[in-house]
């Protein structure tokens, strides 16, 4: 029955015209969040078909409309999803209800325009993921900016004014390289459906101006070191909901773009620079470990702990051409770019899960700094099992999902070389010894006296609080001791990149 | 035997998952979890006996069972299964039995546990339900390692066993030093684990897959293979697979120089010492090298690499029970030593026997620390051998048991480790005539390690038990022995260790028990003349002699010349305080590794990050972002009109500059 029904236009209207909708609705304030909620559980529910009813077996899109929007420049209204976008679109509308509940209580300022940023966000960030055409992929990709930008400015912390502009410009100038790329190829090919892109004959010089444009815009949005320095301060300053979105979602549009754009339109380009992106990876698991040890504040602990992990997203997609030149063989290039895959999903749930339990904190005690906690395990329990998990899913502890993509892109790694491999796996110890430091300092050990009045008067968490961390429980687990759901719908979409990427356009 | 065995490791999760989460009672917390480990142990004892009558043959398509499929990927299933056969089941049978002992007398130990919390706290609430959940938790990943039939499983239950080593280490989480030493144990292990996971890596690109039986199929075909790690140096991929995996199991096992954290586990509440710490998880290690026989037997240098550091382990860290005053760590430093005594065994050749070793070590072991633990109670909390003595009297049945304990571990003839440690040191005897490297080392080792570990068990037994009664009068006044939660399992662990030596040697080292399941042993070309035979050739042998002198020696010091042992500390002052240190491996890895980390991290950090980046490419060009952001500053109003209607105007823009 869903199969008639415009589903991918669906997910991307029905949140924003809900949330314009409450926006109007402004002034009820009790009629907000329960509205805002139906949207958000709504959209998720219409994103369950994408899964249901997808078809694992082919690599073309699916769920693909077509309508005509600007003619006489060749712009469509297209959209589609394959086995690459379709998880990511569930992640979202997943992630964004948790949000819409996170913020229940806890935003008392606007409610209203805050419910609706992340309602208009959620159908934007599906309209990147579902867009076949170029231009409405900008658009989407622009547009969903604002929102963020807003949220950060308006709900965000004391600094909040440096954090929203940092983060604009560094994403802003990215995409305005971008763009120029885009109307590049335009100018060759008459088109910008992403698929007609991928086709485009292009030379070599061509191709590495290209990559280095879409570069620009991927790499700050993922962040990969050395552009990643506006991730920690837009977290630090902003809200609970508007950290998840940014970690969960928003970080892996640059790792969709690397993959849906630089690897199959540029793949010379892609194949002569794939080196120095590997290097930039491990970089980014190795030296921001070391960053994240050594973070006073929680949020940007975790800020640290997101790059470092996207590091393994980055590695995961670029080592394939060393792999394939290695093996002569996709198959360990497909379980990297797969395993990279596993790891955006993934820690769109742990990392989500990690701000949301220091958002518990901060709603508490209005701070964010580990030394003003320790101890906390003695009034929260039931947080305490929570934080540890986890944590523990952070540190990669086989069992949740944060294994199970780091496993497969450290066992392709070392098919590309075993250094490589090191590097990547030296995860496993910084991973543990940042997060565990972390939970050990804030939630073991006696409540000290002079921290009687702050930590000594916690509360546990309430019932909203435990439904949603046992949720996103949930989804660690089930994905860390049965991905192969995830995995299943990947393969073919996954191949049939590779197959093409491997294809010479010179 | 696919239900069997899936019911052997769901009962103690469905345990642990009902004393964890659904907030019951300690009554019902205690009942689930050892009935979960009981059905455990009685099914693991029905496929251990049909494994031993039927004889099903390993890596047979009788011992496989796939559950599921986790993934698959890059053309490599990835499947969660099971391989039962003999060396399987007599693992399962070790930790079930351990497990329900210590789950029992978990029972007497954690009885007050609220008073060890302090206020305010609503931790100590549930602690007694949360403590036995956890070690039925410990209970099914053990399982699951020791049972997999996979490199991935098999990575699942051995990190799996890491955690709630680490929640059980760190269980009285508001001592400052039980999380410092699981916060250690933890990042020790993962060192470990790091060298394990790359393993696999090799393991899964050369063989193409992970399960146990493709891998040990190819493994003779991959045997000359040679590949480059450092330019212009080429190295036997067996080699590097067989050492990157040890490496794991230096981590889990305890091995010099991997072995730091063991000692300081003893925060942990000493059921866990016993079962976790001494009995099975630390054998883990032992274990999985065994199972990888196929490998290690392809490989020279990584049995000598085993070998060496086994040997190393076994006499460095025994030398550090002689100078302990806690009981249980006096136990801890046994623990590493004998599992020195395993790994030796294993760089032999001598799986079996590595094996056997762990088996009747797990009783006796557990023993020693449930004993110590029915101490500690008696002596409220207190664990300075130094304020005990005399408690013969008062605790007749811990005495007793003690006893048995410390004559299995130090080999007393017919008693269980007298079969096994000497099963070891005579295949040491036989590498070295076969030239193994390192194997005179590990011989010479092994063989002082027996004086050794007879001088500092027999000084814990002496000072504990007998001698002057040196601690205060109002703990003299409550003693008692312990409830009998406490002593059944002492006592039912205490005749396995006598009984399990004589019972199995013939058949486990001299026999034909593992099959298949184990690919070599050097100790096949020894004629075997039954048990008899056996103690009578060992008490012949230097090693017997060796252990009586020990406890002679411990006699003489610590019940005879009382004054001696003071004299001596102060003669070899040097020594002592090397000892005392631990060799100074603490200190080292504390500046070096812990504190360089985060030397590096601080650098990287406000040079890299905050310095070159930030100031210097992100602020550098201040005045071209001050002027653009002054500019924004207006526009960033907080109206959300305003920004939708530049976002409009934007895309006017854009598409007039798109459509040119």
């Amino acid at each position: 029955m869903f199969a008639e029904l415009p589903l991918l236009s669906l997910l991307i209207w029905l949140p924003i015209l809900g949330g314009v909708w409450i926006l109007l609705q402004g002034r009820n304030e009790t009629a907000v969040r329960p509205l805002a909620l139906t949207v958000s559980i709504l959209t998720f529910l219409l994103s369950l078909p994408l899964y249901f009813n997808f078809n694992n077996t082919t690599a073309v899109m699916q769920f693909t409309e077509k309508a005509s929007w600007i003619p006489s420049l060749n712009m469509f209204y297209l959209l589609g999803v394959d086995g690459i976008s379709m998880p990511l679109i569930l992640l979202t509308t997943f992630i964004t209800v948790l949000v819409i509940l996170s913020a229940w209580s806890v935003i008392k300022t606007k409610p209203a325009q805050y419910m609706a940023a992340f309602l208009i966000m959620e159908g934007l960030m599906n309209g990147v993921f579902a867009a076949l055409d170029a231009m409405l992929f900008y658009v989407f990709w622009e547009a969903m900016l604002i929102p963020m930008f807003i949220i950060i400015g308006v709900w965000g912390g004391q600094n909040r004014v440096y954090a929203a502009i940092k983060f604009f410009l560094y994403t802003f100038i990215g995409s305005v390289l971008m763009l120029v790329a885009l109307l590049y190829m335009y100018s060759k090919s008459g088109s910008f459906a992403i698929l007609d892109l991928h086709h485009l004959q292009l030379d070599m010089k061509a191709q590495l101006f290209i990559f280095i444009a879409f570069f620009a815009a991927f790499a700050v949005k993922v962040p990969m070191w050395p552009v990643h320095t506006w991730l920690p301060d837009a977290h630090v300053e902003a809200p609970t909901g508007g950290s998840v979105v940014l970690a969960a979602i928003m970080l892996k549009m640059g790792t969709y773009g690397f993959l849906r754009f630089s690897l199959p339109i540029v793949p010379d380009a892609s194949k002569e620079l794939a080196m120095m992106m590997v290097v930039l990876s491990l970089v980014a698991v190795v030296y921001i470990g070391f960053v994240a040890l050594v973070q006073k504040d929680m949020k940007k602990l975790i800020a640290y702990s997101s790059i470092s992990h996207m590091g393994f997203v980055t590695l995961g997609f670029f080592m394939a051409f060393l792999i394939v030149a290695n093996t002569k063989s996709i198959d360990g290039a497909a379980m990297g770019i797969e395993g990279a895959l596993v790891q955006m999903i993934s820690h769109g749930f742990i990392s989500g899960a990690m701000f949301l339990c220091v958002g518990v904190l901060y709603d508490r005690l209005h701070s964010r700094q580990i030394a003003d906690y320790g101890g906390v395990a003695n009034m929260m329990p039931k947080f305490a099992m929570f934080a540890v998990l986890f944590g523990m899913a952070n540190a990669g502890l086989p069992g949740t999902s944060g294994f199970v993509g780091e496993f497969l892109v450290i066992l392709a790694s070392f098919k590309a070389n075993p250094w490589i491999a090191f590097l990547a796996a030296s995860t496993l110890i910084l991973g543990a010894a940042y997060t565990l430091w972390m939970v050990k300092r804030v939630m073991f050990g006696t409540v000290s006296p002079e921290k009687m009045s702050s930590v000594g008067i916690l509360e546990d968490l309430n019932y909203r609080e435990i439904f949603i961390l046992s949720i996103l429980t949930i989804a660690v687990l089930f994905f860390g001791l049965y991905p192969a759901p995830l995995l299943d719908v990947m393969h073919a979409s996954v191949e049939n990149l590779l197959q093409h990427i491997m294809q010479s356009k010179l | 035997m696919k239900t069997i065995a899936l019911m052997i490791v769901l009962a103690p999760l469905f345990g642990s998952i009902v004393a964890g989460l659904f907030g019951v009672s300690r009554q019902i917390s205690h009942w689930v979890t050892t009935a979960g480990v009981g059905i455990a142990f009685f099914l693991s004892a029905y496929i251990f006996k049909v494994v031993a009558i039927d004889g099903v043959i390993a890596f047979g398509d009788s011992s496989q069972t796939t559950l599921y499929t986790w993934l698959v990927s890059g053309n490599i299933k990835f499947q969660v299964g099971f391989l039962i056969d003999s060396l399987t089941s007599i693992m399962m049978v070790t930790v079930t039995f351990i497990s329900l002992m210590v789950h029992i007398y978990t029972i007497g130990y954690m009885a007050h546990d609220e008073h060890n919390w302090e206020k305010p706290s609503l931790a100590g609430k549930n602690s007694y339900q949360r403590f036995f959940s956890y070690i039925s938790l410990f209970t099914f990943s053990m399982l699951m390692l020791v049972m997999s039939n996979n490199f991935l499983q098999l990575f699942f239950g051995w990190e799996a066993v890491g955690l709630v080593s680490y929640l059980l280490i760190g269980f009285w989480f508001q001592r400052e030093t039980a999380v410092y030493a699981n916060l250690k144990a933890f990042l020790v292990n993962r060192v470990g684990d790091f060298g394990f996971l790359l393993g696999i890596a090799a393991i899964a690109m050369y063989f193409n897959s992970l399960d146990y039986v493709d891998v040990f199929a190819n493994a003779q075909n991959l045997s000359t293979t040679m590949i480059h790690i450092f330019p212009n140096f080429e190295w036997s991929l067996m080699t590097v697979i067989c050492i990157l995996l040890f490496i794991g199991a230096m981590g889990k096992s305890a091995q010099v120089p991997l072995h730091v954290w063991l000692p300081d586990s003893m925060e942990g509440p000493t059921p866990i010492s016993a079962l976790i710490h001494a009995a099975t998880m630390v054998t883990a290690g032992i274990f999985m090298v065994a199972r990888m026989s196929p490998l290690y037997e392809l490989s020279a240098t990584a049995l000598s690499f085993v070998l060496i550091i086994g040997a190393t382990t076994a006499f460095f860290m025994g030398l550090l029970g002689l100078v302990q005053n806690d009981i249980k760590r006096v136990v801890a430093y046994s623990t590493l030593s004998q599992l020195g005594y395993m790994t030796v065994a294993l760089g032999a050749s001598a799986y079996s026997a590595g094996i056997f070793h762990l088996f009747t070590h797990a009783f006796f072991k557990a023993l020693l620390f449930l004993g110590a633990g029915s101490v500690i109670i008696a002596m409220h909390h207190e664990q300075d051998m130094r304020k005990m003595g005399g408690l013969r009297k008062y605790m007749p049945i811990t005495y007793i048991t003690s006893l048995i304990g410390s004559l299995a571990l130090i080999g007393f003839p017919f008693f269980a480790g007298f079969f096994s440690k000497d099963a070891i040191i005579e295949a040491v005897h036989l590498a070295a005539e076969h030239g193994r490297t390192g194997a005179y080392y590990a011989y010479y080792a092994v063989l002082s390690g027996v004086f050794i570990t007879a001088l500092y068990s027999f000084r814990m037994f002496f000072l504990v038990f007998h001698g002057e009664e040196r601690m205060d009068h109002h703990t003299k006044s409550h003693l008692h022995e312990s409830p009998w939660v406490v002593t059944i399992p002492l006592i039912m662990l205490a005749i396995p260790s006598v009984l399990a030596g004589m019972f199995g040697v013939g058949s486990l080292v001299f026999g034909d028990f593992f099959g298949k399941a184990i690919s070599a042993n050097i100790l096949s070309s020894v004629e075997y003349h039954g048990m008899l035979g056996f103690v009578m050739h060992g008490l012949m042998q230097t090693p017997f002699w060796l252990a009586m002198a020990g406890v002679a020696t411990a006699y003489y010091l610590y019940m005879v010349n009382t004054e001696l042992p003071e004299m001596i500390q102060e003669k070899f002052s040097l020594i002592h305080k090397a000892l005392v240190n631990k060799y100074g491996f603490d200190q080292f890895n504390e500046w070096f590794f812990a504190g360089g980390a985060r030397g590096i991290g601080n650098k990287l950090w406000q040079i890299g990050d905050v310095k070159i980046i930030d100031s210097g490419l992100v602020n550098g060009s201040a005045a071209l972002v001050g002027r653009i952001s002054q500019a924004l500053r207006i526009l960033q109003s907080g109206l959300l009109y305003q920004y939708a209607f530049t976002m409009i105007i934007g895309l006017l823009i854009m598409l007039w500059w798109a459509s040119i």
